[in-house]
């Protein structure tokens, strides 16, 4: 047999049909469903007299609505309580597991599905949500998928997918320090831009992905969608297998054995074929941070913003002007020392415990500029709980943090957390779109390490400098 | 899913680059359970001033494009989230066609399942349909599917590409769900061997 890709070997297992001149007929392993994307696919169902076809390969959770705020204040607008409420009727009616809000295994999709252990080398997932190529971190063919799809997944538990094609994303080097994960991934759509990977699945290799933890490579591989990737794939290895061991969906004992044989499979063959590869060496990037309003428009942080006089045609010319408008921004400006109001430390990109320890490393014995809002967002109930064993949320609080309730929060800005108009932050979430974190809202993207620097600062700044001193 | 018929329409050209979902329509008008009310939100932060009122210089917002079916957008039009309501919203105001020079995977996807037609066309094609439809803002063009042809009044067109099955899709109003169900047995013989 021919040299296979990852992404091969994995589509491949799980075309069901291919009809001449039609896409393939793909099977799905694992569908995550949540309530923003998913009661127009019901009301399909329910429509044509349609079943969920496979219940048990079905987890619903509460990410994109639920209120962040504790418990005893948590109240959302009726519409998003409305959508809270079809989900659990749809989840009973559909006999689907539904980790609601507050079961403790609750949280952000992309955040429970790997810890709850039913994220696994070589499964097909899919969710009605972007970022889903979250999971290909592990070595699954992961993807998001709008509502239609979402009502085919649960009727046939197939979608009918165009085979994409493929790029190889070389990382090589070592970060320097206070350059993370995220920082790469923000450096690489820089370097690709927006729609630079459109109609590719990305396997991500090279020596700085191997020396990456599962936070750190799901953090790499959830942002796949902002360069236009349908999937970004990492293949399993020890760090994986690691991960998995023990977790609730995980084989235990000799079965956990031979799934690791088969996971071990789940490599690009030597020679396999790329439609594009793209090399990254990571020893030369500092702190990265966004200065405009999509994800590709990111700079060092030492670096100045971008002329749009100086742009290489009219349209980025165009794009840069609009982008600096929206932001009030000056090309040629430095963009450390900018002034800032709030700091969002959290969503499917950055709200896991190596992100936290990262933020409470820059926290600790320190305090948050005054004037400044900090909020400090789990992606799920047992990263809450975990931090909370390890004393984090003490960090937060007393550098005058507010540390919340897993959500989605300020990263969508539909569930009462967002910047009011005008305002700027720092974020550590996926996208800085006009109006993504709330009507009229700037966001400039970094790391947590970044953001929690930018928290102590009330300005954006370099991490680095923060790390070389003691706290006062 | 109704069958696309050949259209005539003048355009509404909205010609950024890279116009993403969240500006077609924003995530606080997603907590819906239906699909009713998106075309009076569509592209809601451009065409909206805070106080609800209307940007005056916003191209939907001009008397002369109500009724228009046929935007002209910049690249990568649909990039970002996921979200169907983005096609929903563009159909609920009477879009039905769109011309761009690439768009966005999943934004594609949606957009055929809704049978929205995507009409890719080069650069240069793209630039020159711009000129002509900034000259005489009353251009209307016929958007011939069977054909796969932009037609332009002065007799010439603009032929685009076309996926055979999302053509297929379009042309017959096919419904995917139903091509998938038909695949049952096929289905069953995947899961037992899984």
């Amino acid at each position: 047999m021919a040299a296979r890709t990852l992404f091969d070997k994995v589509w491949d297992a799980h075309l069901v049909a291919q009809e001449e001149g039609c896409p393939a007929v793909l099977y799905i392993d694992l569908h995550l469903i949540h309530e923003v994307t998913s009661p127009q696919a019901f009301s399909v169902l329910r429509e044509r007299g349609l079943r969920v076809r496979r219940p048990d390969l079905t987890v619903a959770t509460m990410d994109h609505l639920t209120s962040t705020k504790p418990q005893s204040l948590a109240v959302v607008e009726s519409n998003a309580q409305n959508l809270l409420d079809t989900l659990r009727r749809n989840c009973l009616e559909h006999d689907i597991q539904l980790h609601a809000q507050y079961s403790g295994k609750d949280g952000i999709v992309h955040v429970i599905g790997p810890e709850l252990g039913l994220t696994q080398p070589g499964k097909t997932i899919v969710c009605g949500d972007s970022h889903t190529a979250t999971h290909g971190a592990f070595g699954a063919l992961a993807f998001g998928i709008g509502t239609s799809e979402v009502g085919h997944v649960l009727a046939t538990q197939c979608l009918l997918q165009d085979r994409p094609k493929t790029m190889q994303v070389v990382l090589d080097g070592s970060p320097g320090p206070g350059v993370s994960a995220k920082d790469m991934i923000l450096a690489l759509c820089a370097k690709l831009g927006i729609g630079g990977a459109t109609g590719h699945s990305i396997e991500y290799t090279g020596s700085a992905i191997a020396a990456l933890s599962m936070d750190e490579r799901m953090t790499i591989c959830n942002m796949s969608i902002e360069v236009g990737a349908r999937s970004g794939m990492i293949a399993p290895d020890k760090v994986t297998f690691d991960y998995l061991r023990g977790r609730p969906g995980v084989p235990q004992g000799a079965a956990y054995e031979q799934a690791v044989a088969t996971w071990s499979q789940l490599v690009s063959d030597e020679g396999a074929h790329y439609d594009a590869t793209v090399h990254l060496d990571v020893s030369s990037l500092e702190p990265m941070l966004t200065f405009g309003t999509n994800p590709g428009m990111g700079i060092g942080v030492s670096e100045k913003i971008p002329n749009p006089s100086a742009a290489k045609s009219s349209h980025e010319r165009d794009a840069l002007s609009k982008a600096l408008a929206y932001m009030g921004l000056e090309g040629g400006a430095a963009l450390a020392g900018h002034p800032i109001d709030v700091v969002f430390i959290g969503s499917c990109t950055n709200s896991r415990m190596q992100d936290l320890r990262d933020a409470a490393r820059v926290l600790k014995d320190r305090k948050v500029h005054a004037g400044t809002r900090v909020l400090i967002v789990p992606g799920s109930s047992a990263i809450k709980e975990e931090a909370e064993r390890e004393g984090l949320d003490k960090i937060f609080l007393e550098a005058g943090a507010e540390w919340r309730n897993p959500g989605c929060s300020m990263c969508i800005a539909m569930n009462g957390d967002k910047l009011e108009p005008g305002q700027y932050a720092v974020s550590t979430s996926n996208r800085n779109f006009e109006g993504r974190q709330g009507q009229g809202s700037r966001t400039f993207l970094a790391s947590p390490l970044s953001a929690a620097a930018a928290a102590v600062t009330g300005t954006v700044c370099d991490v680095r400098t923060l790390l070389a001193q003691k706290a006062p | 899913m109704s069958a696309f018929t050949t259209i005539t329409s003048e355009l509404v050209l909205l010609p950024t680059d890279d116009i993403d979902t969240d500006q077609i329509i924003p995530a606080r008008f997603l907590k819906i359970t239906d699909k009713n009310g998106l075309g009076e939100q569509l592209f809601a932060n451009w065409r909206y001033q805070e106080d609800g009122s209307e940007h005056a210089g916003f191209v939907l917002n001009q008397p002369a494009m109500q009724g228009r079916k046929v935007l002209v957008a910049g690249d990568n039009f649909g990039c970002g989230s996921s979200r169907e309501h983005a096609p929903w919203a563009l159909m609920a105001w009477g879009f039905r066609v769109v011309i761009s020079t690439s768009f966005a995977d999943i934004f594609r996807s949606n957009s055929l399942k809704n049978g929205l037609l995507l009409v890719e066309i080069d650069a240069d094609e793209h630039r020159k349909l711009l000129e002509a439809a900034g000259t005489n803002p009353a251009l209307a063009i016929t958007v011939d599917l069977a054909a796969q042809e932009l037609q332009l009044p002065n007799g010439t067109s603009i032929a685009f590409p076309m996926d055979a099955f999302a053509k297929r899709c379009l042309m017959e109003g096919m419904d995917q769900l139903a091509y998938l169900l038909h695949h049952d047995e096929a289905i069953t013989r995947h899961e037992q061997k899984r």
